[in-house]
């Protein structure tokens, strides 16, 4: 997808504005912290669990080169292909020659964010072949032509009459005077819908959350069951993934699984979780005759052994977005991209640079929210502060800014200068708003009084009047009782 | 150079060093070879069989599956009948080709329609075996193979799945080690696909509300039979 | 009590500025404390600002500053999680790539706490003498909960005060929108989190609003006065301090 990250600013300024999207986060923004807390309460384990899926994906990461082999082989013993692709580019002509090798016209879908990542969709479409959204999410955002919002509730920005609207305009061939107005009635017209569509896809494509070295197969985590309809009854299963989706053994993967649902929605386990390996086995009765792996780097590698290693940890499960205050009072459309949030905004500057996202890392309090929830304890703060570092180096930031902090700085580093001005701002300050208490506007503060008033200082400093009274006791503190 | 060896090469170079080999990548093959387990939640394997079966049960009921107990196997097609009866459904399934589900007395039940083979379109209702029930969550574990269809878990609208009190184990772990004993012997390893099935199919995409039935089985009904060994 | 022990004041940028009586309170506290209080001179801010705006080589040089300022106390003191924060938690950070600092770095980080969480923790404090009638609700500044694992330290403590009755914050965890620089970097959106977080606090039906950290309070302060509602802002040190009486609320009239 075309980013505007860029514009940013606009962006949240245009979603702040939307009431439906305020009702539809507001339910997001109170029910997924909740529901993972009550997760979290019913496993003592849990933070013990965190520390070692931390040290799993750390040691994967640290020697990826040797588990994506071992990976590549055991697939093949399987009787699956692995397809390495640099990036995007190379990812979608592996999909897109997958296809056309069985002349494929449908191709079902499961969510995939490296699959929106690296825009497989309009790549597919572009040469012919239809890509059908089978995720409840994802299928109504494809009808609505908009990116996702959520990286595990693609749909969270929309009302249930958006997507009733949505339906009517595009099942047009039912019953016009149906009820839709209610939830179960939109979820059982859309498995009505799609039911043919898995049954008549050629090729289904599905993502990855974990890929297993030891075994060679690829995971994955979802509530709905379309995964794995996409995935079993199509000719070919193709799974798009990055390489750092891997981890070492089963065992591993167990590990990582209890902190992945109970992080992302607060379940014990996802109602499916598939390991799938190879295609179908002689005997079999069902599933497909091949199955394909497209490796994707898209970046992955440039961030192994810099600052930013620890962001590969990522599982996925949106926790973070989920505890974000930023997050949650604008949405995810606002990021501009495929991955919002504070995991988005880490990630995104590594995968399509820092000119294209700057805003993002730094458009947070750094709260750290984000970390305290992470399942693998990614230091999210930290990381955006390197990027605003990176910025800076580069004199990314405008100049008004960069120069006022350059003065602020050298102030600060001569104490008696400081201490003179600071004395002389709280007086006059403290003086023109003493009477009212408060600014509603100031000058050269407008981006505080625009929003807020600004309260006025009490008149004189503290280092002054801490001068005043050591004066006046003769520079003896007054001693404890 | 090729996509392969430039992202290996990627990879190495970032992390400042060659390939991985010698004691290195022994240390590396053994750690895979020994698979071991890492910590486990005491909530499962601080019980014994008995409350294994009863914490796979609780589980399994606190997210929407039905559970049943009988006896004994020769109490099953009964189960099967009166469940299908009092969901309103019609009497009729589509059953795994497995031994074990085929050695049930179904001639018992003359009125039960049963097709055997994978899952097609028209089919309402399967009934499979599974590998084992992990008490942990309330989960259950069913491997693809010649007797045990995929479809047979994701198609119809309705799945039962029948559990022996001795497949009740603890933790998924206690379930990574019965699908590497049955796959020992196979040449292609691991089945194709392992299913991990907690409740029925939902999704919460509309306004974060629960709705069962999403594109999986709306109701997955389990039949335990006897108890822990 | 706890022996005698020596304790420098970090005062903070915004309080300095803003409100020295945040300040005065906490000599109080520490003095009740059983410490002896000293204010070094060569402090001005922490370096916080420059740190998160990504400017190392400025942040270096003021942590440096404050590194020689506060040699040689046994604790150093700051009413505000945020700027404790900076020394305790991100110092040693920061000077991660230069060996030669380590060991005076940690020895500060070591030495350095917020002021409530060092009243109740290090000098085993249980109660205050002080009256406050007023319903107050307390909000949990970011990185003093998070950084510094002050909760329940300024909870128990209020619990002693006379008079207070404290109504529980929903969302008390949940960012003001305060964050520094982002309050004006991205006004839009700090005006949102703040507004959420006034709402949370018109909900409560408290009289006043508490919190450990000015910049959290200056926040919350300007969006309660813009929304017109009539809800008191200050710092707990202050309430603590038994200054309820004497020092008017922040962004009141005082002139």
């Amino acid at each position: 997808m075309e980013a505007t990250s860029h514009s940013f600013v606009d962006n949240a300024r245009r979603e702040l504005a939307s009431p439906t999207l305020r009702r539809a986060l507001g339910m997001a923004g109170t029910g997924f912290p909740a529901r993972r807390a009550e997760a979290v309460a019913r496993l003592p384990e849990f933070e013990a669990l965190r520390d070692e899926g931390k040290a799993i994906k750390d040691h994967t990461i640290a020697h990826l080169d040797y588990y994506l082999e071992l990976y590549e082989k055991n697939v093949g013993a399987a009787g699956g292909v692995v397809h390495w692709a640099r990036d995007a580019a190379e990812a979608r002509a592996a999909v897109h020659d997958i296809c056309r090798s069985v002349g494929a016209k449908i191709v079902t879908k499961g969510k995939s964010m490296v699959a929106e990542e690296i825009a497989l969709n309009e790549h597919l479409e572009a040469n012919g072949i239809t890509p059908v959204e089978t995720d409840l999410g994802e299928y109504i955002i494809q009808l609505r032509h908009e990116p996702p919002s959520h990286i595990i509730a693609p749909a969270i920005h929309l009302m249930k009459e958006q997507v009733e609207d949505t339906f009517r305009a595009a099942h047009t061939s039912l019953d016009p005077a149906r009820v839709l107005s209610e939830a179960p009635q939109l979820c059982a017209e859309a498995r009505a819908v799609l039911r043919p569509q898995f049954l008549a896809a050629d090729v289904g494509i599905t993502g990855a959350n974990f890929l297993v070295a030891e075994t060679g197969s690829s995971i994955i985590v979802t509530n709905e069951g379309n995964g794995d309809l996409t995935q079993t009854l199509p000719k070919v299963h193709i799974v798009v993934t990055s390489i750092e989706k891997m981890v070492p053994t089963l065992e591993d993967a167990a590990t990582l699984l209890r902190l992945l649902a109970r992080s992302a929605t607060g379940q014990e386990f996802s109602s499916y979780t598939t390991i799938s390996t190879g295609p179908r086995r002689p005997g079999d009765l069902d599933g497909p005759e091949q199955y394909h792996v497209v490796l994707v780097d898209n970046g992955r590698t440039a961030m192994i052994g810099g600052e930013f290693q620890d962001m590969l940890r990522c599982l996925r499960c949106a926790a973070c977005l989920n505890h974000c205050p930023v997050y949650t009072a604008v949405g995810g459309h606002a990021y501009g991209w495929v991955y919002p949030g504070p995991m988005g905004a880490v990630l995104t500057p590594a995968l399509i640079g820092l000119d294209e996202a700057g805003h993002l890392p730094n458009a947070s309090s750094f709260c750290g929210r984000c970390e305290s929830v992470c399942p693998v304890k990614i230091p999210l703060p930290k990381m955006m502060r390197h990027w605003r570092e990176r910025q800076f180096a580069q004199s990314k930031a405008p100049a008004a800014y960069r120069y006022g902090l350059g003065l602020w700085a050298w102030v600060a580093r001569r104490p008696a200068l400081y201490h003179a001005l600071v004395e002389m701002k709280a007086r006059f300050l403290g003086w023109i708003g003493g009477e009212r208490g408060r600014f509603r506007s100031l000058p050269l503060a407008s981006g505080w009084t625009q929003a807020r008033d600004m309260p006025a200082p009490e008149g004189r400093s503290f280092h002054a009047l801490w001068a005043e009274r050591q004066r006046a006791q003769g520079y003896n503190s007054p001693r404890a009782q | 150079m090729s996509a392969r060896d430039d992202i290996l090469g990627g990879i190495r170079r970032s992390l400042g060093r060659g390939p991985v080999s010698g004691h290195d990548a022994e240390v590396l093959a053994e750690r895979v070879a020994a698979h071991r387990r890492n910590l486990l939640p005491a909530r499962a394997t601080a019980l014994d069989a008995a409350g294994r079966v009863e914490l796979f049960v609780t589980m399994a009921e606190a997210v929407q599956t039905t559970v049943a107990r009988v006896a004994s196997d020769r109490d099953v097609p009964d189960a099967v009948a009166r469940y299908l009866a009092a969901e309103n459904l019609p009497a009729e399934l589509k059953m795994a080709p497995d031994p074990g589900l085929e050695a049930l007395p179904w001639h018992e039940r003359p009125l039960l329609h049963i097709q055997r083979g994978k899952a097609e379109s028209g089919d309402a209702v399967s009934l499979t075996p599974c590998l084992a029930a992990v008490a942990e969550t309330g989960t259950l574990m069913l491997i693809s193979g010649e007797a045990t269809p995929t479809t047979l878990n994701f198609l119809p609208d309705t799945h039962i799945v029948v559990v022996r009190g001795w497949q009740v184990v603890a933790t998924y772990e206690d379930g990574w080690d019965l699908l590497r004993a049955q796959s020992a012997d196979k040449l292609w390893g691991l089945p194709r696909t392992v299913n991990f099935i907690t409740g029925p199919s939902r999704t919460g995409d509309i306004e974060q509300r629960i709705e069962l039935g999403a594109h999986g089985p709306r109701r997955l009904h389990v039949i335990v039979v006897g108890d822990a060994a | 009590m706890a022996e005698p022990v020596r304790v420098a004041l970090l005062v903070t940028c915004l309080v300095d500025l803003f409100r020295p009586s945040i300040g005065f309170a906490a000599v109080k506290l520490l003095e009740e404390a059983g410490c002896t209080v000293e204010v070094p001179r060569a402090q001005t801010c922490c370096g916080q600002p420059a740190y998160n705006s990504g400017d190392k080589a400025d942040t270096k040089a003021i942590a440096r500053q404050v590194i020689a300022a506060f040699a040689g106390y046994d604790y150093v003191v700051a009413p505000s999680g945020s700027c404790a924060g900076m020394v305790r938690v991100h110092y040693p950070e920061l000077f991660a790539d230069e060996p030669a600092m380590w060991e005076q770095v940690e020895d500060l980080a070591s030495r350095t706490y917020e002021l409530v969480s060092f009243l109740v923790d290090v000098r085993g404090m249980t109660a205050v003498a002080a009256r406050c009638a007023r319903r107050v609700t307390y909000h949990d500044s970011c990185s003093g909960l998070r950084e510094l694992s002050v909760k329940h330290q300024p909870r128990r403590l209020l619990d002693s005060v006379e008079g207070v009755s404290l109504a529980e914050l929903p969302g008390a965890e949940i960012c003001c929108g305060f964050g520094g620089t982002f309050a004006v970097k991205y006004p839009d959106i700090s005006e949102k989190m703040a507004s959420d977080k006034v709402a949370d606090i018109a909900a409560t039906g408290a009289d006043c609003v508490l919190a450990g950290d000015l910049g959290c309070l200056l926040q919350i302060a300007g969006k309660l006065s813009r929304a017109g509602c009539r809800v008191e802002a200050r710092h707990v040190a202050e309430v603590l301090a038994d200054m309820t009486d004497t020092v008017p609320p922040i962004g009141a009239p005082h002139g």
